[in-house]
């Protein structure tokens, strides 16, 4: 990984005094992590492992078991796209194509001005819309490539 | 207020009964994740406006309710409308001042914005007179949509604990244990285990600290309905898992929720919240000297955190690796300690079960599929949403009377059922009543209820290639059998569906699915080879055009498909506008042409298509036509 600066600690200080401090509490704390600096920074790692009582080894390999942590510093808009299997057969590839054309970035990755990230998640749970795309907090449903500038723009309304 | 004993759980009743009778006219607007994205906020905001400044409210007596989903997500943003029983759907803010004209003080229905039904064409007034409503029978589901899940007394009017007080003060934990047998209720997560005896078993197990816990953690992609039961009826799920608690004379419990599902996570714990300050949850629960407490946990997106030993371990804080089934969850469990886990849907079942008891919820169902069961209708059919329905019911009721059948007309296919444990089910099997047995039977299963409608755009060889894949990336690891078969059918796929198939490759699937299904440590690396060996059953066929032909017959394989414009095409311009390569020419009103070379045959263009004019061709010919 790369040298990364050291971040302000403060945010993991007030998280980790709101849990009990044992392993139980280290998924939890991670995501309250993760919603704080938008990832899960080295220095963050080390300092959880020692107020839980976790050997870092165990922090670093929770944090790379689960698809919501991510170690690397994330865009400030995220964007996922729904690849289950009622969103895949209607089409959903194509959101992420559209998407590496007008981004120039694939899934999993991070655009160089830190503005968007791409992910591919499993089911939303909106699969009657399917395909269906969360850009930031806004849910697409029926999204179409067509409409992607619209999307990224993060406006307008639904049409029918 | 506090609820100390049974009396004062009745005179809540009462209360939230008349608090609930003086507003009979009712607005209700779908709030769940689906309506949301919509825009149901916006609309229920409009309508809160509109009726409070027109002084509405006390005039009319209208209210209006955000509710948890209605089911019909696509037709979203859902209004309802009581007691006229009216249903608009695909709502905009922007006509909330015109509906309150017409529709609430004029007392008219726009018919632009009531229901068509895909089958005839026809608008439909009435909520219950929708096919789609009208064949269902409700349960775990029952107050979905008809209250307002963040208000805990507009539950309690809809019975919301009825069957916790029926059991902390009429019944013992064995009497209530005799109940659940009763109805013979089986877990709604997947296996189809029957509650009664998963809760004996823990119950037998010595020790006493117990827990139990709430899989919410639907990782099956395609089914939703855990996450519009926990939006929508939070106090269902709480009921249930009390009602469990006292019967096991467990005190803690958790409810393990997917980080994908926030609003879920929002409603739960102010669902939590509220029980808590009116002493139906916590210390002493309604006076009866029973405590009993639940806490969430947001999980880590791990699919195979849905099985039980894994989500067990999440919970714990690690990594979320199964273990071998032969150690018992119910006797070890999370923190080794004895431990009953169950699916939303079983325990939103729990309240009614006890409130109206076994023998109705008997009386429903087949022999040995009890009850009802909660679908999530998707892919490609006209209706999509949520249904409940008594089990037993048939693939062809579900998918055309109640679904109304496959979208734009097209050939029905198949049915994915059970995720990616499940299988796929042809059309000869359409008539199959649903119950756990008779899917397992058909190569499937019922897992979390998702169903995923195909027609003949629809590739199985890239079905099964698409679980594949989810699997691989969700395989923990742990197990060789399951890690390395997966590659190794995974890249296997992907020569076929890239026209690199040889003879042979089916044999070597079949073997390393049986290898797998033998030698996997937890049921994902078991039952991992059920998309595959179903397709391969009932559309051997398409395999083997795949690898002798290099031809994909639905025409989605990419390396394999080449697209052409029919002489009909009356040049619309539809296909050029969404063409990702700009590669099909044609001036407006005459015969547009794709350029070969540069399509990447997407489909986009067949998508969109309104005359049909596009067909798809092996690519194999494509060669052979530039020797001519
Ligand atoms: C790989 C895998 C994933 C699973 N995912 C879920 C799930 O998301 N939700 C669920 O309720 N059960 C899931 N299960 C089933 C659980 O292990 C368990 O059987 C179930 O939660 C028990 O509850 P029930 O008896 O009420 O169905 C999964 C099982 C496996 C093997
Ligand atoms: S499959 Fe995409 S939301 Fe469920």
């Amino acid at each position: 990984m790369a040298e990364q600066p050291c971040v302000d600690l403060s945010k993991t200080e007030e998280i980790l005094a709101s849990y009990p401090h044992e392993e139980p509490s280290l998924i939890q704390v991670l995501q309250d992590v993760h919603r704080a600096y938008n990832y899960l920074p080295c220095d963050v790692l080390v300092r959880v492992a020692m107020v839980l009582d976790v050997p870092l080894a165990k922090v670093f390999s929770v944090s790379t078991f689960y698809k919501a942590f991510s170690l690397e510093p994330q865009g400030e808009t995220i964007i996922k796209v729904c690849m289950g299997t009622a969103c895949h057969i209607r089409g959903a590839g194509q959101l992420v194509e559209e998407l590496e054309r007008k981004l120039g970035i694939g899934a999993e990755e991070t655009t160089e001005d830190l503005q968007f990230t791409v992910k591919t998640v499993n089911c939303v749970g909106a699969c009657a819309m399917a395909p269906v795309m969360i850009v930031g907090e806004k849910y697409w449903g029926s999204a179409k490539p067509a409409r992607m500038e619209k999307y990224l723009a993060g406006g307008g309304e639904d049409e029918d | 207020m506090r609820i100390e004993s049974f009396d004062q759980f009745k005179t809540l009743q009462a209360e939230a009964g008349k608090r609930d009778e003086a507003q009979p006219k009712k607005i209700l607007v779908c709030c769940g994740t689906g309506c949301l994205a919509t825009g149901a906020k916006e609309v229920a905001e409009a309508f809160v406006h509109e009726i409070t400044e027109r002084g509405l409210d006390v005039e009319v007596g209208y209210g209006v309710k955000s509710t948890g989903c209605h089911g019909f997500c696509e037709r979203g943003p859902l209004v309802a409308f009581l007691p006229e029983g009216l249903l608009y759907t695909k709502v905009k803010a922007k006509r909330v001042p015109e509906i309150v004209e017409k529709t609430i003080i004029g007392e008219t229905i726009i018919p632009g914005l009531l229901y068509k039904n895909p089958v005839d064409k026809k608008r439909i007034p009435a909520y219950e007179e929708i096919p789609f409503y009208k064949n269902q029978v409700r349960v775990a589901m029952r107050n979905i949509g008809r209250i307002d899940p963040t208000d805990l007394m507009d539950a309690i009017a809809h019975d919301a604990y009825a069957g916790l007080a029926k059991a902390l003060f009429e019944m013992t934990p064995d009497e209530v244990l005799d109940e659940v047998e009763l109805s013979g209720q089986r877990g709604r997560g997947g296996a189809g285990f029957n509650t009664a005896r998963k809760w004996r078993s823990c119950k037998a197990a010595p020790g006493d600290r117990r827990f139990v816990l709430c899989n919410g953690d639907e990782g099956d992609p395609g089914a939703f309905k855990d996450r519009s039961i926990m939006e929508g009826d939070p106090h269902s799920v709480l009921e249930g898992m009390i009602i469990g608690a006292y019967a096991l004379g467990s005190h803690e419990g958790w409810i393990y929720v997917r980080d994908e599902y926030p609003l879920a996570v929002v409603h739960l714990q102010l669902a939590i919240t509220e029980a808590r300050k009116h002493g139906l949850l916590g210390e002493n629960i309604m006076g009866s000297g029973f405590d009993f407490e639940i806490q969430i946990s947001r999980g880590g997106g791990a699919f195979v955190c849905g099985e039980s030993s894994a989500l067990m371990r999440s919970l714990a804080g690690q990594t979320g690796e199964p273990r071998a089934k032969y150690v018992h969850s119910t006797e070890k469990g999370l923190f080794d300690l004895p431990t009953v886990l169950n699916n939303v849907e079983t325990w939103a079942g729990i309240g009614a079960i006890i409130a109206n008891g076994g023998a109705w919820f008997a009386s429903m169902g087949t022999e040995k599929s009890k009850g009802t069961k909660a679908f999530s209708l998707v892919g490609k059919v006209k209706n999509t949403g949520l249904i409940e329905l008594p089990m037993g019911t048939t693939l062809r009721h579900i998918i055309y009377d109640i679904g109304g059948g496959v979208l734009k007309d097209r050939p029905f296919k198949a049915v994915q059922t059970g995720g990616p444990s499940g299988g796929c089910i042809p059309e000869e099997l359409l008539d199959l009543p649903v119950d756990y047995e008779k899917l397992t039977e058909a190569g499937s299963m019922m897992g979390s209820g998702g169903m995923i409608v195909m027609d003949d755009r629809t590739c199985m060889v890239d079905v099964a290639r698409y679980f594949l894949a989810f699997l691989t990336e969700e395989s923990c690891g742990k197990c060789v059998p399951c890690r390395e078969g997966l590659k190794q059918m995974l890249a296997i796929y992907d020569a076929l569906i890239e026209g690199r198939g040889n003879v042979g490759d089916i044999e070597r699937i079949e073997t390393l699915a049986a290898g797998m299904q033998l030698g996997s440590l937890c049921e994902l690396g078991k039952s991992a080879p059920n998309p595959v060996l179903s397709t391969l059953k009932y559309f051997r066929s398409e395999y083997e055009a795949h690898i002798v032909d290099h031809a994909c017959p639905a025409g989605i394989c990419r390396d394999l498909t080449a697209f052409e414009i029919m002489p009909d095409c009356d040049g619309c311009h539809a296909c050029t506008k969404v063409c990702p390569t700009d590669c099909i020419a044609g001036e407006k009103k005459e015969l547009h042409v794709i350029d070969h070379e540069a399509c990447i045959s997407c489909g986009a263009c067949l998508d969109v298509c309104p005359t049909d004019s596009i067909r798809t061709f092996p690519k194999v010919e494509l060669a052979a036509k530039e020797v001519v």
